[in-house]
C-alpha cells in the first residue's frame, strides 16, 4: 500500500521540473549554519570521504615504499609518518564517522519518519567540533606523528612528534562522536512516527541504535586516555611509565576498552546497509527481521568484553588471556547470524545485480573472508605466530575495507539518487566495482600469506624474500585506486551531468523511497502512519515491475 | 510504548520545519539526552576511577603516606558548599515549577555564588601544594589527585557558565510553570556535578 503512494509522488513531483528538495537554498552560509540533518549528513560525508582518499594516497605511498626491502624513497622516520596518518586518518576521520554521521544523519529521521533529530543544533554542533578536532590534528602534522595510530606508550609519551596536540585533535573528534551518538539513540527513542514500533523500522535503524550505544558508552573512555596520555607529556603525570610506578599496559587497556568496541561503531551501520539493500535486490521480505535487529545489540555487548584480545602477548596473565580468547569467538556467533539470515533472504530470490547489490554481495563475502581469518588470531596459540605480522593487517583490511567501506559503498550507490536526486552512471559504477573488487583482493590476499610466512608490520624494512609478494600487493593497490578513481569520476559526474532520479528508482519500501528525490527540508508534507514493516517485497513477476 | 509520544509530533504543527513542535516531546528527548550525557561523563571519571583502583592497590603505603598532606578542613568546607550548592538549585526547580520567578533567580545566584566559592578554595587548596613542592608529576598519587580533582573543578566551571546562561534566560522571563526544561537539565548536570565531588572527598581526603 506504501508502495502505490511512493510511485504518485514520484509521477507528480519528479517530472520535468526537478525540484531540488532541500538542496534548493544556495550559498555558503546557508551550509555552514545549516540545522537540516540532510546537510549536516552531506557535510560529514563529503568530509569524511575527502579524507579517504587523503588516507589512500599515504596508503599508496606505502605500498611504493615497500616494493622493495630496504630503505629506499623514503627515510625509515618517514615511513613511520606515512603509516601513522594512513591509520590515523582513515580511522579517526574516515570510517568511525562516515557511516554513522554520514549516512545515519542523513537517513535516520528520514527512515523513522521524523522532520529532523532529536537536538538539530548539538548535531551541527558536533560537526563543527569534528572540523576543529580536524584542524588540531593537522596542526599537530608541524612535528607529524610517528606512533602508529595506537599510540602505545611509553614510546608515544616520549617521542619529539606533537602527540599532545593530536590527543587533543582526538579528543574533540571523540567529543563529536558522543554527541552525534547521543542524539541518534534520543532521535530513534523519541521521534518515531506514530504507528512505528520497534520491530517496525528498518534494520539500519537498529544498527545505527546499536552503533550509539557504544559511540556513547565507549567514547568517554578513550577521551580520558588520551588526556592522561596529553597530562603526561604536559605534566609528567606518571600513570603509564613505569619509571614512576606506571603501567604501559594500563594505556593499552584503556586504548583498546575503546578501539575494539569501535570496531562495531565501524561495522554495525554497514551491516544494516547491507539489511536494507539485500531485501530490496532480492525482492523478498528480509529473513530473520528480530535475529537481525537483537544480533546488533548482541554485538554491541559482547563487543565490549573482548578488548583483550589485541594483547595476548602484552603480558597478561594467562586466565585473561583464556577469558579474552573465549569471548572473543562468542562475539562471532550474532556476527554469522547476520549472514546466514542475509543468505536466507536471498534463497529463491529474484535477485537483480544492480551496484548496490554488488557491493552489499561483495560486503558479505569479504567480511565473512574478514572474520573467518579473525579466528586464527582470536585463538592464542596461533595468535603467538601471527601477532604484529601482515596476518593482522590483511584481515582487518579485509573487516574494514572489506567490510565497511564495502557496505559504505553499497549504501551510497543505493541511496545516492536519494541524497542528490539524480542517477549515478551503472556501466562506471560496475566499472569501479569490479576494479575495486579484483584491486583489493590482489592487494590484501597476499599480506595472508606474507604475514603467515612472518612478515612483520610497520617494519620499513624487510627481509628479501618476501619481495615478490610486495610487489603484487603494491600491483594490487594501484588496480584498486583505479576503481575508487572511477567511482569518484561517476560520484562528481552523477553530481552534475546525472539522470534526475525518480522518487524510488530500486522499488525500496522503506519510508525515503516514498519522499521525492531530493527530499523536501521538512522531509515529510504529513508525518506517515505506519502500520506495518517495510518489508514487504514480492517477487518480481507477481509485483508487475518486469 | 514509543508510539503515543510521536502522534503529538504530526498533530502539532505540521508543515513547520521542527524537529518536533510539541512540548512534551521536547521535554521528553531533553531528559533523556541529558541522561545519556550524564552517563558519557560517568564514564570520562569511571577512566579515572579506574586508574585510581590500579594504583591504590599497587601502592597502598604511597596513598597512606600521601593523603596526610591534604588539608582536610578545607575539603569538608567544600564539601559543604557543593551539597548546599545542590540543594539551592534543586529548591530553584522547585520555585519554578510553582512558578515563581523571582526565587529561581535568587536560587541560580546563589548556586553560582556557591560554585564559585568552591573554585576559590581549591585554588587556595592548590597553591599550597605548589607551595610544598607536590605537583602533578611528584608521584602517582598526586597525579590523580591533580588529574581527577582538576577534571571535577573544570566541570564545576562548565557547570557555572551552563547556569550562568539559564540565569540570564530566567532573567529575560523565559520560563514558566508550564515550561522550565532548561532549568531542570542544567539542574540535573548540576547534580552530578556535585555527585562526583561527594565521591572524591572520602577517596582523597578520608581513607588513608
Ligand atoms: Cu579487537
Amino acid at each position: 500500500m506504501k508502495d502505490t503512494t511512493a510511485d504518485g509522488v514520484a509521477l507528480t513531483v519528479s517530472g520535468d521540473a526537478h525540484p531540488r528538495g532541500y538542496l534548493e537554498e544556495k550559498g555558503f552560509w546557508s551550509w555552514v549554519y545549516t540545522l537540516d540533518h540532510k546537510r549536516i549528513g552531506l557535510l560529514y560525508l563529503y568530509t569524511t570521504l575527502f579524507f579517504f582518499l587523503l588516507g589512500g594516497i599515504f596508503a599508496l605511498l606505502i605500498r611504493i615504499k615497500l616494493l622493495y626491502p630496504g630503505q629506499q624513497i623514503f627515510s625509515d622516520h618517514m615511513y613511520n609518518v606515512l603509516f601513522t596518518l594512513h591509520g590515523s586518518v582513515m580511522i579517526f576521520l574516515f570510517i568511525i564517522p562516515a557511516i554513522p554521521s554520514g549516512l545515519g544523519n542523513f537517513f535516520i529521521p528520514l527512515l523513522i519518519g521524523a522532520r529532523d533529530v532529536a537536538f538539530p543544533r548539538i548535531n551541527l554542533a558536533s560537526y563543527w567540533v569534528f572540523v576543529a578536532g580536524i584542524l588540531v590534528i593537522l596542526a599537530s602534522l608541524v612535528r607529524p606523528m610517528d606512533t602508529g595510530w595506537t599510540f602505545y606508550t611509553p614510546y608515544s609519551a616520549k617521542t619529539a612528534a606533537d602527540v599532545t596536540l593530536l590527543s587533543f585533535g582526538i579528543f574533540l573528534v571523540g567529543m563529536s562522536s558522543i554527541l552525534t551518538g547521543l542524539n541518534f539513540l534520543v532521535t530513534i527513542h523519541k521521534l518515531r512516527a506514530p504507528g512505528m514500533t520497534w520491530h517496525r523500522f528498518p534494520l539500519f535503524i537498529w544498527g545505527m541504535y546499536a552503533t550509539s550505544i557504544i559511540q556513547v558508552v565507549a567514547t568517554p573512555v578513550v577521551g580520558i586516555t588520551f588526556l592522561l596520555l596529553a597530562m603526561e607529556r604536559l605534566f609528567g603525570v606518571g600513570f603509564f611509565d613505569p619509571a614512576k610506578g606506571g603501567d604501559p599496559v594500563l594505556f593499552q587497556h584503556f586504548f583498546w576498552f575503546y578501539s575494539h568496541p569501535v570496531v562495531y561503531v565501524m561495522i554495525l551501520p554497514a551491516m544494516g546497509i547491507i539489511s536494507e539493500v539485500i531485501p530490496v535486490f532480492s525482492r523478498k521480505p528480509i529473513f530473520g527481521y528480530r535475529a537481525i535487529a537483537y544480533s546488533s545489540l548482541a554485538i554491541a555487548f559482547i563487543g565490549f568484553l573482548v578488548w583483550g584480545h589485541h594483547m595476548f602477548v602484552s603480558g597478561m596473565s594467562k586466565t585473561a588471556n583464556i577469558i579474552f580468547s573465549f569471548l572473543t569467538f562468542f562475539v562471532a556467533v550474532p556476527t554469522a547470524i547476520k549472514v546466514f539470515n542475509w543468505i536466507a533472504t536471498m534463497y529463491k530470490g529474484s535477485i537483480t545485480f544492480e551496484s548496490p547489490m554488488l557491493y552489499a554481495l561483495t560486503f558479505i563475502f569479504l567480511f565473512t573472508f574478514g572474520g573467518l581469518t579473525g579466528m586464527f588470531l582470536g585463538a592464542l596459540a596461533t595468535n603467538v605466530h601471527a601477532h604484529d605480522t601482515y596476518f593482522v593487517v590483511a584481515h582487518f583490511h579485509y573487516t574494514m575495507m572489506g567490510g565497511t567501506m564495502m557496505g559504505l559503498l553499497a549504501g551510497l550507490h543505493y541511496w545516492w539518487p536519494k541524497m542528490t536526486g539524480r542517477m549515478l552512471s551503472e556501466k562506471l559504477a560496475r566499472a569501479g566495482w569490479l576494479l575495486t573488487f579484483i584491486g583489493f583482493n590482489v592487494t590484501f590476499l597476499t599480506q595472508f600469506f606474507l604475514g603467515y610466512g612472518g612478515m612483520p608490520r610497520r617494519w620499513a624494512e624487510y627481509p628479501a624474500q618476501f619481495q615478490p609478494l610486495n610487489i603484487v600487493s603494491t600491483a594490487g593497490s594501484w588496480i584498486l585506486a583505479a576503481g575508487i578513481l572511477i567511482m569518484f569520476v561517476n560520484f562528481i559526474r552523477g553530481l552534475y551531468t546525472g539522470e534526475p532520479a525518480p522518487a524510488s528508482p530500486w522499488k525500496g519500501l522503506t519510508l525515503e523511497w516514498q519522499v521525492p528525490s531530493p527530499p523536501p527540508t521538512e522531509n515529510f508534507e504529513e508525518i506517515p502512519h505506519i502500520t506495518n514493516w517495510p518489508y514487504g517485497y514480492t517477487k518480481r513477476k507477481t509485483d508487475g515491475y518486469e | 510504548m514509543g508510539t503515543s509520544e510521536p502522534k503529538a509530533v504530526s498533530g502539532a504543527n505540521p508543515g513547520e520545519h521542527a524537529a518536533h513542535a510539541s512540548p512534551a516531546v521536547t521535554y521528553e528527548a531533553a531528559k533523556l539526552g541529558i541522561w545519556t550525557f550524564i552517563a558519557t561523563e560517568v564514564l570520562l571519571f569511571g577512566g579515572l576511577f579506574t586508574t585510581y583502583i590500579v594504583f591504590r592497590t599497587k601502592f597502598p603505603h604511597m596513598f597512606h603516606a600521601d593523603y596526610v598532606h591534604l588539608n582536610r578542613v578545607l575539603g569538608a568546607v567544600n564539601t559543604v558548599v557543593l551539597i548546599c550548592s545542590s540543594l539551592t538549585v534543586a529548591l530553584g526547580i522547585a520555585a519554578i515549577r510553582k512558578g515563581k520567578q523571582g526565587m529561581l533567580r535568587l536560587c541560580l545566584v546563589l548556586t553560582i555564588l556557591l560554585a564559585a566559592g568552591f573554585l576559590v578554595i581549591k585554588y587556595f587548596e592548590w597553591t599550597e601544594k605548589f607551595a610544598h613542592g607536590l605537583y602533578p608529576g611528584t608521584d602517582v598519587f598526586f597525579s590523580l589527585y591533580f588529574m581527577m580533582t582538576g577534571l571535577h573543578g573544570l566541570h564545576v566551571l562548565a557547570g557555572m557558565l551552563v547556569l550562568g546562561a539559564v540565569l540570564v534566560l530566567a532573567g529575560q522571563g523565559r520560563f514558566s510553570e508550564s515550561y522550565h526544561t532548561p532549568v531542570e537539565i542544567s539542574g540535573l548536570y548540576w547534580h552530578f556535578v556535585d555527585l562526583v565531588w561527594i565521591y572524591l572527598f572520602p577517596l582523597f581526603y578520608l581513607i588513608g
